[in-house]
């Protein structure tokens, strides 16, 4: 009679006077928690910085296409002055294309850029 | 230059007959497509140049949608500047609405000319933000001070239309 025994990364099968026979590796199962729009994730929307464009119209722009709040627009619109780039979206590449088009229809320089 | 806030318009009175030709130029000034540089820097790159599927598929798909939509506003503010276009006399000081409605049209636009103007001039950073030059001195002067008018009356229109003033 055979029994198992079933040890951290191993499975080791048994005579019945207690000998171990043969032991296996066990296979690695890696978990996958990836949604479907985390596989198609690398891509984001980077606003790039432009001396002729207002502060005040790049705040409005970053309210209207992102929806948000004005403290969280004048950042992204600081962080672009200052910086030179700010990346205001992460995400699937079918939207990021979306946002920088409507970003180009209000002429501020945007570009689709592959996350690293 | 009398700036008075309407119900639906933003109404523009005692303006002077230069500044009164400077506005007769943004449709003529967005739309300066002979110009590579302002063609490159209204239709800009989407992403970096290996991108090459990208490039392919805008320059198919959305340059063409941004086109109406670029022609569309200066159209709007064409229309609306042929208030400017009376019989008054040649030096008598102008006015002309802007309603609330058409907004947009006349940032995008004046936006256009904006960029279209800096690129074309090459201006820098520093030479933008001289908002003390004299128009007088040469072709490239008087360029500069439309691209600063036209941001002033961006900021008009952002602040007493659109309720985006600067904060302090």
């Amino acid at each position: 009679m055979l029994a198992f025994c079933m040890d951290e990364g191993s499975l080791t099968t048994l005579m019945s006077n207690g000998n171990p026979t043969t032991t296996i590796d066990l296979p690695v199962i890696e978990q996958e928690s990836r949604t479907k729009e985390d596989v198609d994730l690398p891509w984001q929307v980077v606003v790039h910085n432009d001396p002729v464009n207002l502060m005040t119209y790049v705040t409005m722009v970053f309210q209207r296409v992102f929806g948000l709040q004005r403290t969280q627009a004048e950042k992204h619109m600081l962080e672009v002055h200052q910086l030179g780039r700010s990346i205001l979206w992460s995400g699937v590449r079918e939207r990021a294309e979306l946002y920088v088009q409507q970003l180009h229809g209000y002429l501020l320089l945007a570009t689709l850029e592959k996350t690293d | 230059m009398e700036i008075c806030r309407r119900e639906n318009a933003l109404e523009i009175s005692e303006l002077d007959p230069f500044l009164a030709e400077l506005l007769r130029q943004i449709p003529e000034s967005a739309t300066a497509q002979d110009s590579p540089r302002a063609k490159a820097r209204i239709y800009s790159a989407p992403a970096a140049e290996s991108e090459k599927g990208i490039h392919q598929e805008w320059k198919l798909y959305v340059q063409p949608e941004l086109q109406r939509l670029f022609q569309s506003s200066t159209e709007t503010v064409a229309s609306d500047l042929k208030q400017l276009c009376g019989n008054e006399k040649a030096f008598a000081n102008r006015s002309f609405k802007i309603p609330a409605e058409h907004a947009d049209a006349w940032l995008n636009a004046l936006n256009q000319a904006r960029l279209a103007i800096a690129a074309t001039n090459d201006f820098t950073e520093s030479e933008l933000g001289d908002h003390y030059r004299s128009p007088l001195g040469s072709r490239r002067d008087l360029s500069l001070f439309q691209v600063n008018f036209y941001g002033f009356l961006q900021e008009l229109i952002l602040r007493e239309i659109c309720g985006y003033g600067s904060r302090d």
